[in-house]
């Protein structure tokens, strides 16, 4: 009893609340037939992780977390979701061969992640992977470390993939307005 | 002088003294909740008798004045019956996604209310990115908006649900950007490091050529973002009913109605926390000026906080009873080929204005 109730802080209790939330809506958001539904179970999944984010002190990632993909991303798609036709209806998406591969991509996920966390109890060893899930936080990254990181060229700093994915997006965006315009022959 | 700071040390030790630690957390847990709650539902009723009160001088009425003297008690009449009124069941409706909608709305517009500092010491969380995670927090708004419309199985809420989400994520760009110049000027996105940071003279008369043009572009795209006019296209009630809640009745309407007029006590405190100081009291930076220095910093910062945050409340009021509607062309227009260049270039010459001074 007494081993238990150390365990018992709020930091557990809360990541717990938050691991349980995740969970939840992350099954809701495969198993729900209607599109809009699981965009929002999405929407909340996203969030709770940004949840543990904070939790574990990187205050930086949660706050992405949420206006990135919370805010942004499903945003686009609850936006783009309101035009389509027909929203309201259940969908069986899942049938035949998407089943399997759908299942085949589940369980490799599922050895790629346990195999993460195996390695990381062999690595620091069970004795001392600690139940407390705050326990061991000291790292809170300032904003300056992130803004040099990204911004340098030494090593461990990651000038070159930014500007990569700078270009990338500004591809994207030009291919956005070519698609969005209408062609000339239209207009006359 | 007892300040908030201590207040709450001497709660945290009487209460780990006597509690288990999760107990103790608990509790303050409950406390700083209730606390926060109970702020934002008085805000809200004083902002929605300010309201009124101020509408009513604009068009030449006296507005509400039966309920206790000058009418300061409407607001908590009106509270009452809205709390005793019937929830009406819409058939046809997405349930779950029609319940979700008002608490999404109202969530995000307190989890934004949360990260405000409304005196010294008095702030819940201190995040390391408290501007980025305010900025980030409000979209939480956005998607219950979206989804309120398109839940109710209505034209008139699809249509203003989808006005709404085009705004809001137009004019997220321009007030991002203005808050993200005045961080060039802080050096730092966490608050409690802004306002310290203005403690000899505000952000404002620090830089005072772009952090004004900065601060009129946030006025404007916050005030946009709250969804009121001249900007309440999502529920221009001569066009679309109401917009968005049309559907909405008894408390759920209060949800919206509530979270409408605290994202503005918001956006008028964001801009008064990164602008004017937060709540640091106006300190003239000269030699003769020690004296009226003391005397101004006497008064409590939380009365400077929302001394300020009122005063740009009813800027906004103001705006809001003196402008036309504008078109969704208009609107977009307005975002986009003038608001953004500017802020834009506003962001360089701050740059170049810290570089120089």
């Amino acid at each position: 009893m007494e081993n238990i109730m150390q365990y018992i802080t709020a930091g557990n209790i809360i990541f717990f609340i938050l691991a349980a939330a995740t969970v939840l809506f992350g099954i809701l958001t495969v198993t729900s037939t209607k599109i809009l539904r699981a965009a929002t179970y999405l929407f909340l999944t996203l969030f709770c992780i940004a949840g543990i984010y904070l939790q574990m002190a990187y205050d930086f990632l949660a706050a992405v977390q949420i206006s990135v993909y919370a805010g942004g991303v499903v945003i686009l798609i609850v936006f783009a979701i309101h035009m389509i036709k027909g929203l309201g209806e259940d969908k069986e998406i899942n049938k035949g061969q998407r089943r399997i591969m759908g299942a085949a991509a589940a369980i490799v996920g599922f050895i790629v992640f346990s195999a993460c966390i195996a390695a990381h109890f062999i690595q620091s060893g069970v004795e001392d992977a600690k139940l407390d899930m705050t326990a061991n936080i000291e790292t809170n990254i300032n904003m300056q470390t992130v803004g040099t990181t990204l911004m340098g060229t030494d090593k461990f700093q990651y000038l070159l993939p930014f500007e990569a994915s700078s270009i990338l997006l500004l591809a994207c965006i030009v291919g956005c307005i070519a698609i969005a315009q209408k062609s000339k022959e239209v207009k006359k | 002088m007892i300040t908030f700071g201590e207040i709450i040390n001497n709660v945290h030790t009487a209460l780990t003294g006597a509690l288990p630690e999760w107990l103790a957390a608990t509790i303050e847990y409950i406390i700083i909740g209730a606390g926060l709650l109970g702020l934002y539902c008085v805000l809200a009723l004083i902002l929605i008798l300010l309201e009124r009160k101020i509408c009513a001088r604009f068009q030449c009425r006296i507005g509400p004045n039966r309920v206790g003297p000058f009418g300061i008690f409407q607001s908590v009449a009106d509270m009452i019956k809205i709390l005793l009124k019937e929830i009406i069941t819409i058939n046809n409706v997405d349930n779950i996604l029609f319940k979700t909608a008002l608490f999404l709305a109202i969530a995000g517009s307190f989890c934004t209310f949360g990260a405000l500092q409304f005196g010294d010491g008095l702030a819940c969380v201190d995040f390391n990115v408290g501007v980025f995670y305010i900025l980030a927090i409000s979209s939480l708004g956005v998607v219950g908006i979206l989804l309120a419309g398109w839940s109710s199985n209505n034209k008139y809420t699809l249509i203003g649900a989808m006005r709404s989400g085009a705004q809001l994520i137009s004019y997220e760009l321009s007030a991002g950007i203005s808050i993200m110049t005045m961080v060039l000027l802080a050096g730092s996105l966490n608050i409690s490091e802004i306002i310290a940071g203005q403690e000899k003279a505000w952000f404002i008369f620090q830089a005072p050529i772009p952090a004004l043009i900065a601060f009129v572009i946030y006025l404007i795209a916050g005030h946009a973002e709250t969804n009121r006019g001249p900007f309440d296209l999502p529920e221009a009630e001569s066009e679309l009913t109401a917009g968005y809640h049309t559907e909405y009745s008894g408390i759920q309407f209060g949800f919206f109605y509530l979270a409408e007029y605290l994202n503005m006590f918001i956006i008028a405190g964001v801009a008064a926390t990164v602008f004017l100081g937060g709540w640091q009291p106006l300190q003239i930076n000269a030699e003769w000026a020690t004296g009226i220095n003391e005397i101004l910093a006497y008064i409590p910062t939380w009365l400077w906080f929302m001394g300020k945050t009122f005063a740009l409340v009813l800027l906004s009021l103001w705006v809001r009873w003196s402008f036309p509607r504008l078109r969704i062309d208009q609107l977009l227009k307005l975002e986009w080929k003038v608001l953004m260049p500017i802020s834009l270039v506003n962001l360089l010459l701050m740059a170049g204005w810290i570089l120089i001074f």
